[in-house]
């Protein structure tokens, strides 16, 4: 557990960069400092391994005053990831990653087998380990980063805007693995962020702060954007706040078995499986392929690739209802695929059907709502 | 003429004895390293102070210029004359001209050292901090291996100064190849003049390359940017940063 | 110090302006010989490393030798001032032909685009677009290579060539310091004042520069 108790970052020109920040961060959580540039997100991270000195107030790192111990002491135990993972650019990856166990008094070869089993954890290539931090690409670089901040397996993570010098598709999937890798890990984890989008999907709570180093909402990214606390949150929050909150939203959905049909049907097994004039296609292993219109096959032809619809995007059937809209919404039959872990099909959804069952999430918290009104009142 | 020169060169009685080509090459290169290594001892220590702590930098910007200006020749000539006779009798001419020698290769040196070090990823330094090295640990396993190439190409401009410049301290009666010219000059003789002239060009050349090769294996080869084994993804790592532009 | 040149006002002229002659015309000579060469080296990349490599060699050689071996190149005399002349523009261009390649290659590649994109061509892009933004670049070179001229014109004296280095062996056959000093200061002097106009007239060529600073 990370706790800011009134802690106050003030510059000798008069500058306040934090202004008396209480928080808890528990542990085994994600916790995401996001705002606008100038809300002191940074320098509240930076207090934390003492990289920045607080002008007052006390950071406790579970029952310990991070002001009372040796910064080296209390550095080595928290691992650090920063914006251009700061690699050092002499240093082959595996000795890299190796930095802090060796600064621990690791012996050499326990320091090097824990890089490479690092490595594969974030998964790089052994054959990266000889190679310089020059030879990685961006994407690369970061996960370097991330492997050498776990390295001496630090109970506590710090990671300042780790993912934003990469473009949005490594981004993307940096995010995914890191998610992955929390979820075997549940290291204590603070990370900041200017992207909202990157706070609700990492966080496990947002901190959203302001210019002038205030919190403005601390909450679940879920409530965060359903019920911002003011105009400010609701204005950094953004645009498409009732359809991202989806995001959040899981419900068991109804799914409608599907006729398929195969590549190598003929026109006749199509027009029998069809629905609304549309088939949906699916490979040995029942994974959809794409739709099929039933009409567009002639007869005595079969179905093949150049066939395919390719529109519409899968959801899993224990996913989000915004997952399982977006299917419905882009699907050219106006069915949204649902698919299990396997990636196999399991059936459709309409539209429709996703809305009502959205509809009847919001009958129930309105309920809610209104029962602790009164009983409040 | 050029004829002359090469026969000057090539007699086997300049080289020899106690004022031949091969003593004096040998004095040439002690006055040379020795002025070296004080400024080395001056220099790195310094360089690296200043860039690893932030103070004085503006100091050093301004006097490495101001020295630049400063004529070594006539720097010499006056300490010889005007504080020589306050030294030791083996230091009258020796002590002005090592002092000269290091006022010459103490610039190049510092500067570049100090420059090497504020040239360091910012992002590096800021991780080995955050990761808890100490003060020393962040200066002596990144700052200095980082700034290593500047630092060499500072000491190997330095040593090209001071190799060209030990030839006037034969003016002050002291040995190294410079007394090949000045003598050469007072008995009219330019081929012995020129044979000198062309024996510290190819001294200073040879010394270059050969700092050259040093510098290739001493620097890191995640700098130099020198890898063992090719990158075998080389085309990814290129299409991406493609795409990132 | 002073006496010397109350009583020897002629000779410390003469020396002073023929110190200002050796110094300031290699590097004249010297920037307009390295531009085209240093636009070679960076219009056509795969020259860059032979021609940097080859002044870098250039430039290893010591001034003095150089001044010695000039005759027997030239086939002038030893105590001709052309000697030093040559030798220091060969210098010169060594130091300047890297710089002007460097300067014209900071030129951002969406600058030069945008200028083609105009219709500027080749020596109208070069003179309008490419150099003036290599000015400040080039303005740096070109006080390196001053300011040290000055002091290995000074070198000369070595070798009988009259300029402010004469003050200095002057001094010395006469054991008097004073007149060594007065030579150290008119060459920190002239150093200085060199190193002003060059600045002074990069600032005039870049008032872009200026707008930017006063902000």
């Amino acid at each position: 557990m990370i706790k800011f108790e009134s802690v106050v970052k003030k510059y000798p020109d008069g500058t306040v960069a934090v202004n008396g920040l209480d928080l808890v961060a528990p542990s085994g959580k994600i916790t995401v400092f996001v705002g606008p540039s100038g809300c002191g997100k940074t320098t509240s991270l930076r207090m934390i391994n003492r990289m920045i000195e607080p002008t007052s107030g006390t950071i406790w790192l579970d029952d310990q005053d991070t002001g009372k111990v040796s910064e080296s002491t209390l550095r080595r135990g928290i691992g650090y990831v920063i914006q251009h993972a700061g690699l050092f650019p002499h240093r082959t990856i595996v000795d890299n990653i190796a930095t802090v166990p060796l600064l621990l008094g690791w012996d050499k070869k326990k320091a090097r087998a824990r890089s490479l089993e690092l490595m594969e954890r974030v998964g790089l290539d052994p054959n990266f380990a000889r190679r310089y931090p020059a030879q990685l690409s961006g994407g690369q670089q970061q996960r370097v980063g991330v492997a050498r901040a776990l390295a001496a397996d630090p109970p506590v993570m710090l990671m300042d805007e780790p993912f934003s010098a990469v473009d949005p598709v490594v981004r993307g999937e940096l995010q995914d693995e890191f998610l992955r890798l929390q979820s075997e890990l549940g290291k204590t984890i603070i990370f900041v962020t200017h992207d909202i989008d990157e706070a609700v999907k990492l966080g496990d709570q947002v901190a959203v702060l302001k210019v002038g180093g205030t919190l403005a909402q601390l909450a679940s990214p879920a409530e965060l954007l359903t019920d911002p606390v003011d105009d400010f949150v609701a204005g950094f929050v953004g645009r498409d706040r009732g359809y991202r909150a989806l995001g959040f939203e899981s419900g068991t959905l109804d799914a409608a078995s599907e006729q398929t049909v195969k590549f190598g049907d003929d026109s006749a097994t199509v027009l029998r499986a069809g629905r609304d004039g549309w088939a949906l296609a699916v490979d040995e292993a029942r994974r959809p392929l794409g739709w099929v219109r039933s009409a567009a096959v002639p007869s005595g032809k079969q179905v093949g690739p150049e066939l395919l619809h390719r529109g519409g995007t899968l959801a899993s059937v224990s996913g989000s209802l915004r997952a399982a809209l977006d299917a419905a919404l882009s699907s050219p039959s106006g069915r949204g695929v649902l698919i299990d872990e396997n990636g196999a099909l399991v059936g459709t959804v309409t539209a429709a059907e996703v809305v009502q069952r959205i509809e009847s999430h919001l009958h129930a918290r309105r309920d809610q709502h209104d029962e602790g009104a009164v009983s409040g009142g | 003429m050029i004829n002359g020169i090469i026969e000057w060169l090539s007699d086997g009685e300049h080289w020899s004895g106690p004022d031949g080509i091969t003593a004096r090459l040998l004095e040439h290169l002690q006055y040379s390293f020795s002025a070296l290594a004080v400024v080395l001892l001056i220099g790195i220590p310094i360089g690296l102070y200043i860039g690893h702590t932030g103070k004085g930098s503006v100091a050093i910007a301004g006097s490495a210029n101001a020295l630049r200006a400063l004529p070594t020749f006539g720097l010499l000539l006056y300490l010889v004359i005007g504080y020589g006779d306050k030294l030791p009798t083996d230091w009258i001419y020796l002590g002005p001209s090592l002092f000269v020698l290091v006022v010459l290769g103490v610039p190049a040196v510092l500067s570049n050292t100090y420059a090497g070090v504020q040239n360091v990823d910012p992002a590096a330094r800021d991780a080995a901090k955050g990761m808890g090295m100490t003060g020393m640990q962040v200066l002596l396993r990144v700052e200095l291996p980082n700034a290593l190439p500047l630092i060499l190409s500072g000491v190997r401009s330095a040593m090209l100064q001071i190799i060209a410049t030990a030839t006037v301290v034969a003016y002050v009666t002291l040995g190294g190849l410079g007394r090949f010219i000045i003598d050469g000059l007072s008995q009219q003789d330019y081929f012995q003049m020129a044979g000198g002239a062309i024996l510290v060009a190819v001294l200073a050349v040879a010394l270059d390359l050969a700092f050259a090769v040093i510098q290739r294996y001493v620097v890191s080869r995640g700098i130099t940017g020198r890898y063992a084994a090719p990158a075998a993804n080389a085309d990814v790592v290129a299409a991406e940063s493609k795409a990132s532009v | 110090m002073i006496n010397y040149l109350k009583n020897n006002p002629d000779n410390v002229s003469e020396w002073f302006f023929a110190h200002v002659w050796l110094s300031v015309v290699p590097v004249v000579l010297g920037l307009i010989i390295a531009l085209p060469i240093g636009w070679v080296a960076s219009h056509y990349r795969w020259t860059y490393p032979p021609i940097t490599n080859l002044a870098g060699l250039l430039y290893t050689v010591p001034s003095l030798a150089l001044f010695i071996i000039m005759p027997s190149i030239l086939g002038t005399k030893i105590l001709s001032p052309i000697n030093m002349v040559v030798a220091l523009t060969v210098y010169s261009v060594a130091l300047l032909v890297r710089v002007v390649a460097d300067g014209l290659n900071s030129v951002a590649p969406d600058v030069r685009a945008a200028a083609t994109a105009m219709g500027f061509t080749g020596l109208g892009r070069f003179l309008k677009v490419d150099l003036p933004i290599a000015v400040p670049v080039i303005t740096a070179g070109l006080r390196v290579a001053t300011v040290s001229n000055v002091s290995l014109v000074s070198i000369g004296a070595l070798i009988g060539v009259p300029q402010l280095g004469s003050l200095f062996t002057t001094g010395f056959s006469r054991y008097i310091p004073g007149i060594v000093l007065l030579g150290i200061v008119l060459c920190l002097v002239l150093a200085l004042v060199l190193d002003g106009l060059i600045i002074l007239g990069g600032r005039l060529l870049t008032p872009w520069q200026r707008a930017v600073a006063k902000r």
